[in-house]
């Protein structure tokens, strides 16, 4: 899975764009949006999801059920 | 343009025209009207010239938020470049973005460093009284640094005469204050609510720091060590600080003269404690919880206790972190992105130093006036005390109608003078000449406390109420400089009171006006 950016609550503040990791987040059309290809969930770098810490509002930044779950490379 | 400015330099000098005039001749040379631009400003220390070394004064002299006596006179303007935060405070809520809300944290568009340089350059022409630029956010300077510190290195490339400041919640100030240093940021405000963890911790649900949110006493910990730290650092290498303080009742009230205290030991140069502003239309935690702000008499008191220990600033208009203007008035709907894009700026300092030098001539002809007013009442023994609100559009006069002011500023009087205290919100009473009743209630409300207040021109009606309800409309004064006509009234006042002809009452409480401005 990767983490995705519910657009109606996002205040486009770009708090998560500069912790992101991965460089996944980028700002599209005045919201940022998530990379799912290149999202890692934060595994391997930190214990918690960057974009979830950082961001200002509860339940912006949420687990993408669309895409399998992300693994790490052995 | 050459002739413009040799005349204006001379204008500087002797000329008898109004600062309005001059404004209104740079203004129409450059294609442009000042109708409804010359105003308010405002944010800092009362204190003039004569009670603090040269060096500090050169510093906050036409800096409007650092000098309450500077406020009437020269502007400010916060770029948004810095939308990302790194701590969340219960006051404040990111998720609103509505044009008519005015109290920090709210923008309606932010910039790149690029526009904002441009939009520098576009105010400073126009307003040739903006001296100071700051980054206020909306979120936190510091939690922008790349966006922050690249608009300061542009803006002192293009525009070297304007102050930079920068406004931050402190968490991640130790490790920027070199940088700070290298960019000639001369003037920092860290918000300081507490020094107390376990207050922090009703204050702060948490900060992000070290790739971690934290939350309660450890966030708040962290967050007042840094904060402290980070002001030692900056008066260390000599750059004034200011504290910013929200007044939150039952929660960091009475605590606020400890923060005084900490923040006064560690070389602040002035402390600005502001009321909570609270509403639950704000979609704050407080404002859900209906957590109340202070009376106007409650912060009063405050910041009166405080006062021994340092400079309190009391003129802070809690603006938008895109304000533009003098304290008190908001341009900023004139520079929008899409309009400076399209303007053609050319920055001439030499008619921005030429408006300054007159500005300059008319700021000591107050204190001129002032002093030799307040010599008359040398021998006045008396402890009464009053309060009267002044409607003003700027300049240190008494020029604004009363049906027209969307503030008041507060002075307090007694045997020692005129004395700024702080000033008053109000909606705008008269809507196309015809007064509207349930907003002179307002108005009387916010001004309640005050014994009198002085306009430039006041209608019948308003003033009949005023009377009622016990404040004297005194427009005798009308364009006149407030803190001699001040104290003009005050020896009459007490010359009335001593012949029996009125009887000194204490006026009651004052609301603090929370919500959006009507008509901003």
């Amino acid at each position: 899975m990767a983490y995705k950016i519910v657009a109606s609550q996002c205040t486009s503040c770009s708090a998560c764009e500069a912790e992101c990791p991965n460089v996944a987040i980028s700002e599209k059309n005045g919201t940022f949006v998530i990379n799912p290809k290149k999202c890692t969930e934060c595994i391997g770098h930190f214990d918690i999801p960057q974009c979830v810490a950082v961001c200002p509002v509860d339940d912006t930044c949420i687990i993408d059920t669309s895409y399998p779950r992300y693994q790490a490379p052995a | 343009m050459d002739g413009l400015v040799e005349r204006n330099v001379e204008a500087a000098k002797e000329d008898p025209r109004s600062l309005d005039e001059v404004m209104q001749e740079i203004a129409e040379h450059k294609g442009c009207g000042t109708k409804g631009g010359s105003g308010k400003a405002s944010c800092g220390t009362g204190a003039g010239q004569g009670d603090m070394p040269a060096e500090i004064w050169e510093k906050v002299k036409n800096h409007p938020c650092y000098s309450e006596e500077a406020h009437h006179h020269y502007a400010r303007m916060h770029v948004a470049v810095a939308p990302a935060c790194n701590i969340q405070c219960n006051y404040c809520n990111r998720k609103y973005d509505c044009a008519n809300e005015s109290r920090p944290g709210v923008v309606s568009e932010k910039l790149t460093p690029e526009q904002a340089a441009k939009k520098v350059l576009a105010v400073a022409s126009t307003i040739p009284q903006m001296t100071v630029l700051g980054i206020a956010g909306p979120g936190d300077p510091l939690a922008n640094p790349a966006k922050t510190f690249k608009t300061f290195e542009l803006i002192s490339q293009t525009a070297p005469d304007i102050k930079l400041c920068l406004s931050t919640n402190g968490l991640a100030l130790p490790e920027h204050v070199d940088t700070i240093q290298k960019f000639n940021v001369d003037h920092v405000t860290i918000t300081i609510n507490m020094v107390d963890p376990e207050i922090g911790a009703k204050i702060y649900p948490w900060i992000f720091y070290n790739h971690r949110r934290i939350e309660g006493v450890e966030a708040a910990r962290i967050l007042s060590e840094h904060q402290l730290r980070g002001l030692e650092m900056l008066t260390e290498r000599g750059i004034l600080c200011k504290i910013n303080s929200v007044m939150i009742p039952g929660i960091n009230d009475k605590h606020l003269v400890e923060v005084n205290k900490a923040v006064k030991s560690r070389g602040a140069f002035l402390h600005n404690i502001m009321p909570l502003i609270s509403a639950p239309e704000h979609g704050t935690v407080f404002g859900l919880t209906g957590q109340r702000g202070p009376t106007a008499q409650e912060l009063k008191a405050l910041q009166d206790d405080c006062e021994g220990e340092m400079n309190m600033m009391r003129h802070c208009r809690q603006c938008r972190a895109d304000a533009v203007g003098l304290l008190g008035e908001d341009r900023s709907s004139e520079f929008t992105t899409d309009k400076i894009m399209q303007m053609d700026v050319k920055y001439d300092l030499d008619t921005r130093k030429a408006y300054q030098e007159k500005v300059e001539g008319e700021r000591q002809a107050k204190v001129e006036a002032k002093q030799a007013e307040l010599a008359t009442m040398a021998g006045e023994m008396s402890d009464i005390k009053i309060l009267v609100a002044v409607a003003t559009k700027g300049s240190g006069r008494i020029n604004e109608h009363f049906g027209h002011a969307k503030e008041f500023q507060i002075y307090e009087l007694s045997t020692s003078g005129a004395k700024f205290v702080g000033h008053r919100r109000v909606d705008l009473y008269c809507q196309g000449g015809f007064g509207d009743e349930a907003s002179l209630e307002t108005v009387i409300r916010a001004i309640n406390d005050c014994a009198a207040v002085f306009v430039a021109k006041i209608g019948g009606c308003p003033k009949n109420d005023l009377l009622k309800a016990g404040i004297e409309p005194v427009d005798q004064y009308a364009m006149e400089f407030i803190e001699q006509s001040a104290i003009s009234y005050f020896k009459d006042y007490l010359q009335r009171v001593k012949s029996g002809e009125i009887e000194h009452v204490t006026r009651g409480d004052a609301d603090i006006r929370q919500g959006a401005l009507i008509n901003a």
